[in-house]
């Protein structure tokens, strides 16, 4: 069974936001909201100071916290990919999750369950890639099963530098970012 | 330097999360006092059980009242839930990792526990109601032998305590809240219900000292909180042991904070920084001032010259800690929506 997971070049991304607007057409994104974001971050000190683009949504963590608080199993794990998942039919709208998630990728839907980023699994499920990958006019993005040695994200995991966001949360999150 | 820019716009999560409102803290308020009537009203059960005298303590009818204040909490965590109309999904499953989970199934068993109890000794409170129900009288009767009433005293005991702990669990499972994520929340928001309840009780002890009580719907379960089980007035020396208890409670409280605070500024660089919230933050005068101060040092030293005979009863303590009680919540709840895991300023 595979286990999907995003390999994202933040030496190619260059915060057009494609794959923000493509997210949203894709699945109709309620105004005012957002699945996926553009973060700008600059470190180090003057005049040393590097900058990372980087497109951020739901890490689809192995130890997602989202769904270890959810009193009512709407929130969970998808046997296909193994990613995490809302069915909205069974969220009470508590909120916990969002509380729960470090990388605040979850938001209330106006029609008041949580939503966050699916990996487009419906598109996925047809062969294609989710919306914001299949955009990106740099292909920084790439999408893949993490469990097959031979899958492009491993080939890339395994030729660059990479890190994931907020690892000390212990959240083992399945977005990987190459420096 | 680390500089992070953002194009992210969601609601309730930026610029900071702050999905809970006053609905949280309501209900988390209520949800400890109920807890700690649980305990008080199971530990005066288990005395009346054992054949002591019923005129030395607090009433057995605390879970009275706290079943009408759990219908109050409820009513707020209804208010909170944005997809209302789903709630009973709650009910169809058992989530064994989600704290809320066994919340709401603690929740409803201590519900019916609180129902069971409340009508142990109903006509005392509400005469009323055995006199047009004489079912209800029956089956209050019916309740008060010892082995019935041991039953109910270990029910609420037991289902007080789970639940006054997961009134602080609930939020000190959530990892990426750095203010929330220490176990001592529990037993704090724990013992802080029950001096909620104890200063509920006092309160009830200065305003119907004796009987004749009132026996509507909320001031007879108020004054049942006190009423002796007898027809004579309680002895002097109750209010005294309701008032060292609380003292007790308090000072427990006082402690469990002190290490809620040690265990954050002795961690890492997220803990320091969810704790400087609440040391010298935007929530500082309210945890220092209405916390600390007003809510627990204050009625301690109060209620330590009462029972010193330096100044005489008042309901001003009680008072207190009831207003520090829901303070405690309120700045939590809030300050811990602020607190987050902080990102390395070096990779």
């Amino acid at each position: 069974m595979a286990r999907f997971g995003m390999v994202i070049d933040t030496a190619k991304c260059v915060g057009c936001m494609d794959c923000v607007v493509a997210c949203q057409t894709e699945n109709d994104v309620p105004h005012g909201h957002c699945r996926d974001w553009i973060v700008t971050e600059v470190r180090g000190t003057y005049p040393t100071l590097e900058m990372e683009i980087r497109s951020e949504r739901c890490n689809h963590c192995d130890n997602p916290p989202c769904v270890y608080c959810c009193p009512t199993g709407a929130s969970h794990v998808e046997p296909f990919g193994k990613t995490v998942q809302v069915t909205a039919n069974r969220c009470i709208g508590c909120k916990a999750c969002l509380a729960a998630c470090p990388y605040g990728a979850r938001f209330v839907h106006p029609e008041g369950y949580a939503d966050k980023c699916t990996f487009c699994l419906h598109r996925v499920k047809e062969g294609k890639d989710p919306a914001c990958v299949s955009v990106c006019p740099t292909r920084c993005m790439h999408f893949g099963d993490l469990d097959d040695p031979k899958s492009e994200v491993n080939r890339l995991l395994g030729s660059r530098k990479w890190h994931t966001l907020l690892p000390e949360a212990g959240t083992k999150p399945r977005i990987f970012y190459l420096d | 330097m680390l500089e992070i820019t953002s194009t992210r716009h969601n609601p309730f999560v930026d610029p900071q999360l702050h999905v809970w409102g006053w609905e949280i803290p309501v209900y988390l308020f209520f949800g400890g006092m109920i807890a700690g009537m649980m305990i008080l009203a199971g530990i005066a059960m288990l005395r009346v059980a054992r054949g002591e005298d019923p005129e030395s303590f607090f009433s057995v009818q605390t879970p009275l009242l706290g079943f009408m204040l759990m219908n109050v909490g409820m009513l707020a965590l209804l208010l909170d839930l944005s997809h209302k109309l789903y709630v009973w999904a709650v009910y169809l499953t058992f989530e064994p990792l989600s704290p809320m989970s066994w919340g709401s199934w603690v929740l409803l068993v201590a519900y019916g526990i609180l129902m069971a109890s409340a009508l142990v000794r109903i006509g005392d409170s509400w005469p009323w109601l055995t006199r047009t129900f004489p079912v209800v009288g029956r089956l209050s009767a019916a309740l008060e032998t010892p082995s019935r009433l041991r039953l109910l005293a270990f029910a609420n005991i037991g289902f007080g305590i789970g639940l006054g702990i997961y009134t602080g669990i609930l939020l000190s499972a959530m990892v990426a809240r750095p203010l929330w994520n220490s176990a001592i929340l529990g037993p704090l928001f724990l013992f802080s219900g029950l001096s909620a309840a104890a200063a509920m009780v006092h309160i009830a002890v200065r305003i119907f000292p004796g009987r004749p009580a009132p026996q509507g719907l909320v001031g007879g379960a108020f004054a049942a909180m006190w009423q002796p089980l007898g027809a004579r007035a309680p002895r002097a020396g109750t209010e005294n042991a309701l008032v060292r208890a609380d003292v007790g409670f308090l000072g427990v409280e006082l402690v469990l904070l002190a290490l809620l605070l040690l265990g954050l500024v002795t961690a890492g660089a997220s803990q320091i920084a969810a704790a400087q919230i609440l040391i010298s933050g935007a929530y500082a005068p309210a945890f220092w001032g209405a916390i600390v101060f007003a809510g627990i040092v204050l009625p301690i030293a109060l209620q330590l010259l009462e029972l010193g005979h330096r100044i005489p009863h008042t309901v001003v303590p009680a008072l207190l800690v009831l207003a520090g009680g829901f303070a405690l919540r309120w700045v939590l709840v809030n300050a811990g929506q602020a607190s987050q895991v902080l990102q390395s300023a070096s990779r």
